[in-house]
């Protein structure tokens, strides 16, 4: 068999097994986050950072005793950030929460009905955490001159979204993300948008290095069977681009011999 | 003195550490990160850490995100 095994993603000089990254948030109860991380197989899994609640259940079940550090890469984000400020504060905080881990997911907001990025905040916040020593896995617009911009700044990947988050519409332009990744030098991650398991093929099909997900799996009927759903479709996709598919035809071309007919 | 924990104001006394707060809230142990007037104080430096009247403290923890 062709080498199919050794295919590792390569993130900041790590190397993953698995190109799924997902989300934590919207699941049913910390037992469902579990049980759907393990059957995405992801190795990289986001996380957000908010306020201890205070004086509420301080025994509780943390979200990093089901998930710990040790077994996998915590990704936390600045999900809620609509400024660079809040972003940079909230990547501090995280480093700090996991004992220096420089790993972060960047996004920084521009209005809550479409949730799409600040472009140009994201640049600034970029800019500080990369001078911070972070190393910036950025959620940005499907632009690729921005992406390009990212990438020479020094982000470690470039995740472009498919469509708004949480909308499970898909990768709405295509040829905006192929360029993406053409022109890209770092890890191209698909970020939000995708709805179900043929989006997460087609994005691997195109050539993107990966797929990070959270409403696809979590608001699925059954969160567990769609994150399975999704490991072999970002496997299947990876397989194909990598097999490189056959060159689309306007007209049909025989699979069965016409030679030899006694018709 | 006054300090204000997560967005609520807490009557505090002088000499009132970042260690005991973390204590007295039930969270010793727990995987926590502090943030005073927007700087971070350092697990290793809660037990020396002294709050002033005023300060705006920030405890926080990791939840599930996408």
């Amino acid at each position: 068999m062709p080498n199919m095994q050794n295919d590792p993603l390569v993130i900041a000089g790590t190397e993953y097994q698995s190109r799924l990254l997902t989300g934590t948030g919207k699941y049913k109860d910390l037992e469902e986050t579990r049980a759907a991380t393990e059957a995405a197989g992801a190795e990289i899994v986001t996380i957000a950072i908010r306020r201890s609640n205070i004086g509420q259940n301080p025994d509780e079940p943390n979200l990093l005793e089901v998930l710990p550090p040790d077994r996998y890469t915590i990704l936390p984000n600045t999900a809620g950030c609509f400024t660079a400020e809040d972003a940079v504060r909230t990547c501090k905080l995280a480093r700090e929460l996991l004992d220096g881990h420089n790993l972060v997911k960047l996004e920084v907001l521009g209005d809550e009905k479409t949730l799409y990025p600040d472009v140009t905040a994201t640049l600034e916040a970029a800019e500080t955490l990369i001078k911070d020593g972070f190393q910036v896995m950025v959620y940005t617009s499907d632009d690729p001159i921005i992406a390009k911009r990212l990438e020479e700044m020094g982000c470690v990947a470039v995740m472009p979204l498919a469509a708004p988050i949480g909308s499970g519409l898909g990768i709405q332009n295509r040829y905006n993300i192929i360029e993406i990744v053409e022109n890209a030098n770092v890890p191209i991650l698909v970020d939000a948008g995708v709805g179900t398991a043929s989006d997460a093929a087609i994005a691997m099909e195109m050539g993107c290095d990966g797929v990070l997900m959270n409403t696809a799996i979590a608001a699925a009927k059954d969160p567990v069977l769609m994150a399975s759903a999704m490991k072999k479709a970002i496997e299947a996709g990876r397989e194909a681009y990598r097999a490189g598919r056959m060159p689309r035809k306007r007209y049909a071309s025989a699979s069965s011999p016409l030679e030899g007919t006694f018709f | 003195m006054e300090i204000i924990v997560n967005g609520e104001s807490r009557q505090v006394t002088e000499g009132y550490t970042a260690a005991r707060l973390v204590e007295e809230l039930g969270l010793s142990g727990r995987r926590i990160a502090m943030e005073v007037n927007r700087e971070i104080v350092p697990r290793s430096d809660y037990e020396r850490h002294v709050f002033d009247d005023g300060d705006r403290v920030e405890l926080v923890h990791a939840i599930g995100g996408g």
